[in-house]
């Protein structure tokens, strides 16, 4: 119960403040299409290098929250989902609000949200000082192996090809490697000034993630959001919030999906969205009502994507493994910070870790009150044309990168890596496992380094590594993720063969 | 799966390829050795995975990503020589709030749907990128302090 200590530090003046930026700010910038959690958050980094860590992190966690929340809003009034956690809450948030029950369906949203976001948040609360505490019996193999682990679960899962993500992974493993190495101080890859301290982290998360979006907006050329916002009636909010827990059964499924999902690295907030949906589906006695304007579709599936947040910084605060891109970038925060959590980090920095959890507490309460205020607006500004978008990301993205560590390299990093990464994507390469990798490197580097002077002083390199217990689990996850992700891949590739073949035989007759 | 996107993969993949070949030369030959010890395994990797893809595309079974369409190159075309002129050049010798203003317009002014033979919607872009500069100015300059080169105007 640590954590009730520090409740208050979340409610003086300042950091009040900065939760209630943070969670408006967060709702609007998520009803934006095309600005995604993880791009919000990462484009919010730089204006935290004047506050200290715990204010930082109170107004990142703000924002990681209430983007995806906020991601409904124009899923329900425009169709167009704020992130791809959002895209299940399209199919029956949409018709609700196509029926005259946009209102409805946005307080079902929020209240569902909020609703899943504080069991996922408590989750949060209670499991990470037992893992942190587990976690303190890993050596330097094992977080090795829980490095690599992140970077191929991520690879694999987050990719619409295992090849692919995992060589994404394995870019960003050795981006990470650019500069001087930490135990001989030597030289490596450095082929232009600008990376001579290697490639800093904030910089390349702005540019991986701000880059290619800008230039997808390019590619729509002199595109018009022609989508029309749908308006908002008045609902009394106290039948919503009786629906809500009439629909307990949606609820509930919702919010165990998503907290289940969360903890699992690499599955973010589209798929626990989507399996929530499809559960809530298949277990419900009007099944037929879904797709046509359902009360239980929404409320499985925000209940769903908000539950995923808080679980999903776990690994992140126990093991230093971000589970998912915006907790990469979260990790990217605390690091700028000074901060390195892991094991540790209740014990060294109690005030900012339990500071931070509470804010997301609160945070989902505040997201909630503030969504059903905000809707119409977010909304809005969802209509904002991409060519002003593209501009305001671009000058976004360049001044964060600059004021990073005030250099112009940070600026040429982050134009280089994003526009890169565009490309890429274009092919089927993935910039999740790549952050992944850039952001994992180092620490999997280090503890290879130091693993490898312990076997050579005590056992082999081979026995040091692939011997014990959680090396063997680890290494087993490992093989197992990238296994059922092949296996996946390939279903799916018979289905749409098989699929290719009807159309064909069907052209034919 | 058409001929365009075909060849597109073989280019793309093999320059990733090629990154992967160059990156495990440097790795295996650079000194000192126990420096390079991990940029090795991560090249061996690295390599093999980019050649299996490589192959993949020569054979055209790279099915996934979508390549790039002669329309879209075509949009993205100016926006990225604005961009890359914007970062790598202008920022640095214009200054960069006076940079920023002009990239932020030339690009307002490229993509924005609006008729471009209205007096009114001019007006209404240098609004808008006054009113987004003077926001960054505030924010950036005035109320954190950050640093930005500046050589032309401010």
């Amino acid at each position: 119960m640590e954590f009730l200590f520090y409740f208050g530090d979340v409610f003086t003046q300042f950091n009040f403040m900065l939760l209630l930026i943070g969670t408006i700010g967060g709702l609007i910038l998520g009803a934006t299409p095309g600005l995604s959690p993880t791009m919000a958050v990462a484009l919010l980094i730089p204006f935290t290098f004047k506050l200290d860590a715990t204010q930082g992190l109170i107004l990142l966690g703000a924002a990681y929250t209430s983007t995806v929340a906020g991601g409904a809003v124009s899923a329900i009034l425009l169709k167009i989902p704020g992130a791809p956690a959002n895209i299940a809450t399209t199919l029956d948030g949409h018709t609700m609000a196509k029926n005259g029950q946009g209102a409805r369906a946005l307080q079902l949203s929020f209240i569902s949200s909020a609703i899943g976001g504080v069991f996922g948040v408590l989750l949060l609360i209670f499991l990470t000082p037992v893992l942190a505490e587990w976690a303190l019996a890993f050596g330097p193999s094992h977080l090795f192996w829980l490095a690599i682990l992140g970077v191929t679960v991520i690879g694999s899962l987050d990719s619409s090809s295992v090849v692919k993500g995992l060589l994404s992974g394995c870019i960003g493993l050795w981006l990470a490697t650019i500069g001087f190495d930490d135990v001989m101080g030597a030289q490596r890859f450095i082929f232009h000034s600008s990376v001579s301290g290697g490639i800093n982290i904030i910089p390349a998360l702005i540019g991986l993630f701000a880059i290619p979006q800008v230039i997808t907006m390019f590619a729509k050329g002199r595109h018009q959001h022609d989508a029309e916002v749908l308006k908002v009636e008045k609902s009394p909010i106290m039948d919503s919030i009786r629906e809500v827990f009439r629909r307990s059964r949606a609820l509930s499924i919702g919010t165990l999906t998503g907290s289940f999902v969360g903890l699992i690295p690499g599955v973010g907030g589209q798929i626990a969205g989507l399996v929530a949906y499809d559960q809530a589906r298949k277990t419900s006695p009007e099944q037929k009502k879904f797709g046509t304007g359902h009360s239980e579709g929404v409320i499985a599936a925000e209940s769903a994507n908000n539950a995923m947040v808080g679980p999903s910084l776990v690994p992140l605060l126990t093991l230093s493994i971000p589970g998912s891109p915006t907790a990469a970038v979260l990790l990217g925060g605390l690091l700028i910070h000074g901060i390195f959590p892991g094991s540790d980090l209740f014990e060294n920095y109690p005030d900012v870790a339990w500071t931070f959890i509470n804010s997301m507490l609160i945070g989902q309460i505040l997201m909630c009150v503030f969504g059903l205020y905000v809707a119409g607006l977010a909304a809005r500004v969802a209509q904002v044309p991409n060519a002003v978008m593209a501009a305001v990301v671009l000058a976004l993205a360049v001044f964060g990168s600059y004021s990073v560590q005030n250099s112009m390299g940070d600026v040429y990093i982050m134009a280089a890596l994003g526009t890169g990464m565009y490309f890429l994507e274009r092919f089927g390469f993935s910039a999740a496992p790549l952050v992944l990798g850039l952001i994992l490197g180092p620490i999997a580097e280090a503890n290879f380094v130091q693993g490898a002077m312990i076997a050579n002083a005590t056992s082999s390199m081979g026995s040091y590594f692939f011997t014990g217990a959680l090396n063997l689990t680890l290494i087993g996850i490992v093989v197992a993720s990238i296994a059922y992700s092949v296996w996946m891949e390939l279903r799916q590739r018979r289905y749409l063969s098989k699929e290719d073949t009807l159309e064909r035989e069907e052209q034919v007759t | 799966m058409t001929n365009l996107p075909r060849t597109q993969h073989i280019v793309a993949s093999g320059l990733v390829a090629a990154v992967g070949v160059w990156v495990a030369w440097l790795s295996f030959t650079g000194e000192p050795a126990r420096a390079f010890l991990f940029p090795r395994i991560i090249s061996v990797a690295f390599v093999a995975l980019a050649v299996w893809t490589f192959g993949k595309a020569l054979l055209g079974k790279t099915k996934v990503g979508p390549g790039l369409g002669r329309i879209a190159t075509l949009n993205i075309l100016p926006g990225i020589v604005v961009m890359l002129i914007y970062v790598f050049w202008a920022a640095q010798t214009l200054g960069f709030y006076t940079a920023s203003t002009i990239a932020f317009f030339i690009l307002l002014s490229l993509y924005d749907p609006a008729p471009h033979d209205a007096a009114r919607t001019w007006v209404k872009r240098v609004l808008i990128t006054a009113g987004f500069l003077a926001v960054m100015y505030g924010l950036f300059a005035l109320l954190l302090g950050v640093f930005t080169p500046r050589e032309i105007l401010f």
